[in-house]
């Protein structure tokens, strides 16, 4: 399913403010159409590394190319081929969803129906509600649908389920595999490894600034089983979530 | 999903990109209860409380004709009927002259027969204070009208009876709102330009909005642009409604109808580019947006109480008026007043448009130096 023509080449990136190293020389490849995790714990240069890729920052040394283009120095052809979900974003003050749509729709010189968009997001119901007013679940899903406004071919989502309820978790994740099978490459980051385990092809994991691992999840667990790694305690075959999700129902709340 | 249509413009139109932003912008804007209530509802208040009070909605002046004053005749009878004028009698020539130095008194007229005998009969000379230029403009305002419809009374298609002996400006009568509304209009695109602005941008950068425009093909310039052109359109809508229900509704005088009004909102949008520029400057030099009120207020209140929005600034002690003098809203509201009363364009007035101009220069170049994105 997943091809080998590189989409995202990162070569030897380095970002650091004052006397701190956010990203350490990290270098990998991301492969068109896949779902790629970035994992690691807060502070060690997800957020950063995607924003370099998004063009948002700028790089100390090492290169990016996106679809061939630099990030250096082709930014705006970049920002035309990529959609971005920033890990804390708002919106227009006083506009409803419909409207803010057709702001982005604008801003990507690119002509379609809001009302198409919010329905893959399932936010059509609420085409006439403000930014401000809606749950985190409808935020999140809205930011995604900003992420796919101009049919990008790669998305970017930084923590999209971070805060949210297992429901709206699913919920997202549903999405965000639509977004892959419509044809786009998806980059994300999460300090999730459920959410990575079920929606990641490959994963690299990130501490302190540098690429540690970066292997399919199952190779990497493969990996850690052959060193001798057992579980402290044998794992049941349901998990508390799987409770909470058989007794809550996985539909959506009415947020 | 795969079905949805979108057809990709091949050529990115950045302007197309802002005019959406301008889009949006505007309408955040109008469904702002504050910036509506600034911009509109308080100057409206304030053009109808002052609009009301004062002595009948009229200005008065205290006038008095010296003693060598050629009194019997139509010319003194019409100008003592004036409305706008009290005449003070009963006081000798030098007790007049010195209430004048004082400001007691604002005119003394003199009324002579042209002792050639040929026409014009009559000249009216008029003695005012110079400290005070807007009182004396617009007694010989006053005066030029009662002129004028003296000759037109008296000797029709002849040569004028009587000349004022400065000027021959055309004349009318000038009502409070004359005043109040030029100086009102001023107060409306100060603080949609500062308050409007500095609010605004700062919101839009601290919740990260703008950051989110960075990852769109916009560029970071014309974002500035498409926010700076919906508040233009704003204040300048807001100022067509100001002036549209002092005139309808109370009377304000356009000189040279629809002409003035032009200049008037042409004068305005200078204006208001120049408080964008205090606005974009108070947004980046406040640290957050608890900072923006005190910064705002310490631009604005001032220039609110001492630019002549309320009153002339002839009425501050003198050494109170060259701050007023230093401030671009004194010069918006000479600007305005000059267009409104004596007709003037924006062709004719070098002086204030220069020094608004300046102070443009001067606010941009620091709002660009202290420029945040993030």
């Amino acid at each position: 399913m997943i091809s080998q023509k590189k989409i995202i080449e990162v070569k030897n990136l380095v970002k650091k403010y004052d006397d701190l190293t956010a990203v350490n020389d990290i270098s990998f490849d991301v492969y068109e159409g896949e779902i790629f995790g970035l994992l690691g714990p807060n502070g060690a240069g997800k957020t950063t590394t995607l924003e370099i890729i998004e063009t948002l920052r700028e790089q100390t040394s090492g290169e990016v190319l996106v679809e061939g283009l630099s990030v250096t120095t082709q930014k705006n052809e970049v920002k035309k081929i990529i959609g971005v979900q920033l890990q804390q974003s708002g919106f227009y003050p006083n506009l409803n969803l419909t409207e803010l749509i057709k702001l982005f729709v604008g801003l990507y010189n690119i002509e379609t129906d809001p009302m198409e968009v919010l329905e893959l997001v399932g936010l059509k119901e609420k085409s006439k509600a403000i930014y401000q007013t809606l749950s985190g679940g409808q935020k999140q899903r809205f930011a995604v649908a900003t992420t796919i406004i101009n049919k990008p071919k790669i998305v970017f989502l930084d923590e999209p389920t971070t805060g949210l309820d297992p429901q709206a978790r699913r919920n997202l994740w549903e999405l965000i595999q639509n977004i892959r099978d419509t044809g786009s490459t998806v980059v994300l980051t999460t300090h999730y490894m459920d959410e990575a385990e079920k929606l990641c092809d490959r994963v690299g994991i990130v501490d302190a600034g540098r690429i540690i691992e970066l292997d399919t999840p199952g190779n990497l667990i493969d990996n850690l089983l052959a060193k001798g790694f057992t579980r402290e305690e044998k794992l049941k075959h349901a998990s508390l979530e799987d409770v909470f999700i058989h007794l809550t129902g996985k539909d959506l709340r009415d947020e | 999903m795969n079905n949805r249509e979108t057809k990709t413009v091949h050529t990115y139109s950045q302007f197309k990109a802002t005019l959406s932003i301008t889009k949006a912008s505007l309408r955040s804007i109008v469904r702002n209860p504050s910036s509506v209530i600034f911009t509109l509802l308080f100057p409206l208040i304030f053009i109808i409380v002052f609009g009301f009070i004062g002595s009948g909605g009229s200005a008065r002046f205290d006038v008095g004709f010296y003693s060598t004053s050629s009194n019997n005749n139509q010319l003194f009878h019409s100008l003592i009927t004036v409305e706008n004028f009290n005449i003070v009698l009963d006081l000798t020539d030098e007790e007049l002259n010195s209430r004048l130095e004082k400001g007691e008194v604002d005119a003394i007229f003199n009324i002579t027969k042209n002792p050639a005998g040929t026409l014009p009969e009559y000249v009216l000379e008029i003695k005012t204070n110079k400290a005070k230029p807007e009182k004396s403009s617009l007694i010989r305002l006053i005066s030029g009208q009662v002129l004028s419809n003296f000759n037109i009374s008296l000797v029709k298609e002849q040569p004028p009876v009587a000349v004022i002996k400065q000027t021959d400006i055309e004349g009318r009568l000038f009502n409070t709102i004359d005043f109040i509304l030029p100086g009102q209009l001023g107060f409306s695109i100060l603080s949609a330009g500062v308050f409007g602005t500095a609010f605004v941008f700062i919101s839009l950068r601290e919740n990260l909005v703008i950051k989110r425009f960075f990852a769109t093909p916009i560029n970071r310039n014309n974002i500035v642009l498409g926010e700076a052109l919906s508040r233009l359109i704003f204040s300048i809508t807001g100022s067509v409604i100001i002036i549209g229900i002092g005139h309808f509704l109370f009377g304000f005088t356009l000189v040279n109808g629809f002409w003035t009004f032009i200049n008037m909102l042409a004068v305005s949008a200078l204006g208001l580019v120049v408080f964008l520029g205090i606005g974009f400057l108070v947004s980046n030099i406040a640290k957050n947006i608890n900072a923006v009120p005190p910064i705002a207020n310490l631009v604005t209140l001032p220039q609110f109480l001492l630019a002549g929005t309320f009153f002339s600034i002839d009425v501050f002690p003198s050494w109170l008026q060259p701050v007023s003098r230093a401030m671009p809203l004194t010069y918006l509201n000479d600007a305005l007043r000059k267009i409104a009363f004596d007709g003037a364009t924006i062709f004719t007035l070098p002086k204030e448009l220069l020094i608004l101009t300046v102070w443009g220069v001067v606010i941009y170049f620091f709002a660009v130096k202290f420029f945040k994105w993030e």
